[in-house]
């Protein structure tokens, strides 16, 4: 897959840093505004989409993040399930809400809600990197290419 | 606001049918893309914008991976004909209609208000939310607390597909035909 215009290569230069900060803010401010680990993941991956579309598969190197993504994704779904099972080894019930949520931690600030943010976190890091994979797999590694 | 939701819904079918019936494929998924943004506007109407973000950003980036999927194949449409004349076809279609219309009618008068929910286990939520949890945002409250099973199971259903998607294309494995 080869690049696309100096045009579209510049906007691409402009919006992605943007794009990936946007995700960022909305995963970690899902337990305050809207949005989520969810939306944030998928706008990561749309960043890394976006700009493996504009600059082509040899400029981005991105044969070498294949394992990155593999790695990012299964660590998102451990992360996960760590904390749902922590509540389990401290010998309560799944999905414990164990830290501090309103006493130490005033509601509303971005350190609060217990391990909301931390799920919010687990979710955004694997929602990326399974988007960021399907795409990989899909439309550039040429594996539909000669079915 | 009826009026507007109505029209949505009449744009959305009329897309659905237009991604149905175009030999191209790019012009079927491109039009295909009008039932996510339609839903978005939806979504914001009803005051739902959790949902509002994440349709937008799932509806953009599938439209990206499939084009970018589809500019790498034959681009046209490949399903066979089904060897039944069009008469038969048209005959199924309106039966099917006809019965889920009747069906949807039917259920339809049992349904509560616009807008008023029917579990009382809602109110609680809605009520304690913040207080129990601590988080400001009640959707997180409610996906990632009250009922976090279910979130847990979409994670892991994710992961599985991912798995599966990289199965089936893989390269090492594949006979040459």
């Amino acid at each position: 897959m080869r690049g696309m215009t100096i045009i579209v290569k510049r906007i691409t230069q402009l919006m992605t840093p943007s794009i990936f900060l946007l995700g960022v803010y909305v995963i970690l401010h899902g337990h305050l505004t809207p949005g989520g680990g969810f939306a944030g993941g998928v706008l990561i991956a749309g960043a890394f989409v976006l700009m493996v579309l504009a600059f082509g598969l040899e400029e981005t190197k991105s044969e070498i993040h294949k394992w990155h993504v593999s790695f990012s994704e299964s660590l998102g779904i451990f992360l996960f399930w760590f904390l749902a099972v922590l509540g389990l080894i401290q010998g309560t019930y799944l999905f414990y809400n164990m830290l501090a949520k309103g006493v130490v931690a005033i509601p509303g600030r971005l350190f609060s809600a217990g391990i909301i943010p931390l799920c919010n976190l687990a979710i955004g890091i694997e929602v990326a990197a399974a988007l960021y994979a399907i795409f990989l797999t899909l439309a550039v590694l040429k594996m539909v290419e000669k079915l | 606001m009826f009026i507007i939701l109505v029209l949505l819904l009449v744009l959305m079918i009329l897309g659905a049918i237009v991604a149905l019936e175009s030999r191209d494929l790019l012009s079927g998924i491109i039009s295909l893309g009008i039932i996510g943004f339609a839903l978005t506007v939806i979504f914001l109407l009803l005051q739902a914008p959790d949902l509002a973000i994440v349709q937008i950003v799932i509806e953009t980036i599938t439209l990206v991976i499939l084009i970018a999927a589809v500019l790498k194949t034959t681009k046209t449409d490949t399903t066979d004909e089904i060897g039944l004349p069009k008469m038969t076809l048209w005959l199924i279609g309106l039966a099917f209609i006809v019965i889920f219309l009747i069906s949807a009618y039917k259920s339809c008068q049992h349904l509560p208000e616009f807008g008023s929910p029917v579990l009382r286990m809602a109110q609680y939520y809605i009520d304690q939310g913040f207080a129990v949890t601590g988080a400001s945002n009640l959707v997180a409250a409610v996906i990632l607390d009250f009922r976090g099973y279910d979130t847990l199971g979409e994670a892991t259903v994710l992961f599985t597909s991912v798995a599966g998607v990289i199965a089936v294309l893989r390269k090492v494995g594949r006979t040459r035909p």
